[in-house]
């Protein structure tokens, strides 16, 4: 029964998703609408603090307290011009969350729980191969996003070629999901698992940077916005990991609006996507 | 019946169809804006952090997991903090 509420909760704060969403793209109710987002948002945490029932609560309060406090911080103390920047650092550290999330899980309930099977035998295949994506992406938005924060900044400026970069970039995503998939599917050593893991980790590090470098400052709001659609992706793939819906609908949503609102972005510069992934336009940031 | 992950799946392809439908026309000045709530909502991960931080005894997994529940914190709680300070510089006129 209290699983029932529990759902009806869970359903009522994918609705103020839905139409926070929506009213957020119109000027007279953008105010309300990201006021309903965030009331959703809470509703998910209670609900989610509720279903756990008795746990032990230092590292969670610790960690809402610590997060919230810095959160509140950040924005109170940038100034009005630097709020492009203040959006790709918060969500650089939503990509890495997602991507933590997924290695904590992996952690705890393989390398720490001692299993003597590969991770795909005891988190389940789909989780092994959503562990995997979840870290790919959202550790390749980390990196890109901080660096898109730096170029905004015009702490890095220009846009350096890289030569052979869509190889490049091709090799490190393919490399580092094959490096992490096969850690995760064919060794039950933990130690040799994590040390692929690891290069998974690496890989998309410089993935990140690899994708970004190349763009210049004034395409950064594109490109952040790009990234954002990645996040949420990132968010979706951990929720097929820990088989939570919540955290699906809310990440896929967020993919899915953030790739439309990427190409719209695009078409109000007369430019198509792939033009600036491409890179080398744009020059520096001057607060385009 | 379906198994979970097939429901997951039916989940996932139906929010993504959502999430298109959802944004058709965005005025400019909402670009950032609606970017930047969109974002916050994707610290909806910080669920997925708090599910596993739930021992007392600290170990690899358990820091991992804080650290997630930490930055996921900072991207919602920021990110809707922001997001409503640009917005509420709409009503005093001039551009963003």
């Amino acid at each position: 029964m209290t699983g029932d509420l529990i759902a009806l909760a869970a359903l009522a704060s994918i609705a103020l998703f839905v139409v926070g969403l929506k009213r957020l793209s119109k000027i007279r109710t953008a105010r309300s609408g990201n006021l309903l987002i965030a009331s959703g948002m809470l509703l998910a945490v209670v609900i989610t603090l509720v279903e756990q029932g008795l746990v032990d609560y230092r590292w969670i309060a610790g960690g809402l307290a610590v997060g919230a406090v810095v959160g509140v911080l950040i924005v109170v103390r940038a100034k009005a011009t630097q709020m492009p920047e203040i959006v790709a650092r918060f969500n650089g550290f939503g990509g890495a969350a997602s991507a933590l999330v997924a290695l904590a899980l992996f952690w705890l309930e393989v390398v720490e729980a001692g299993a003597d099977d590969p991770a795909a035998v005891v988190l389940g295949m789909a989780s092994a191969i959503t562990v995997s994506l979840s870290i790919l992406i959202g550790v390749t938005t980390f990196t890109g996003s901080i660096l898109a924060e730096l170029k905004l900044r015009g702490t890095v400026k220009g846009q350096p070629r890289i030569p052979l970069r869509g190889i490049l970039l091709t090799l490190l995503l393919a490399g580092g999901l094959a490096a992490g998939l096969g850690g995760l599917f064919a060794l039950a050593d933990p130690l040799t698992a994590s040390a692929l893991v690891a290069g998974l980790v690496a890989a998309s590090l410089v993935a990140g940077v690899v994708l970004v470098l190349p763009i210049g400052g004034a395409d950064m709001p594109v490109v952040i916005s790009l990234l954002n659609s990645l996040s949420g992706l990132a968010a979706a793939a951990t929720g097929f990991a820990l088989e939570n819906n919540l955290l699906i609908i809310a990440g896929t949503m967020v993919g899915a609006a953030g790739l439309i609102l990427t190409q719209i972005m695009c078409r109000a510069m007369n430019r198509s996507l792939a033009n600036v992934i491409v890179g080398g336009y744009g020059g520096d940031a001057t607060g385009g | 019946m379906m198994g979970p992950l097939l429901v997951s799946i039916y989940v996932f392809v139906l929010a993504a169809f959502l999430g298109f439908e959802l944004i058709t026309k965005v005025p400019p000045t909402l670009h950032t804006p609606l970017m930047s709530g969109a974002n916050a909502l994707s610290g909806i991960t910080v669920l997925g952090a708090l599910s596993l931080v739930t021992v007392a005894d600290p170990s690899v997994g358990v820091v991992l997991g804080t650290l997630a529940l930490v930055l996921a914190t900072i991207n919602v709680v920021g990110g809707f903090l922001v997001t409503d300070r640009m917005l509420s510089r709409f009503g005093g006129g001039g551009d963003r």
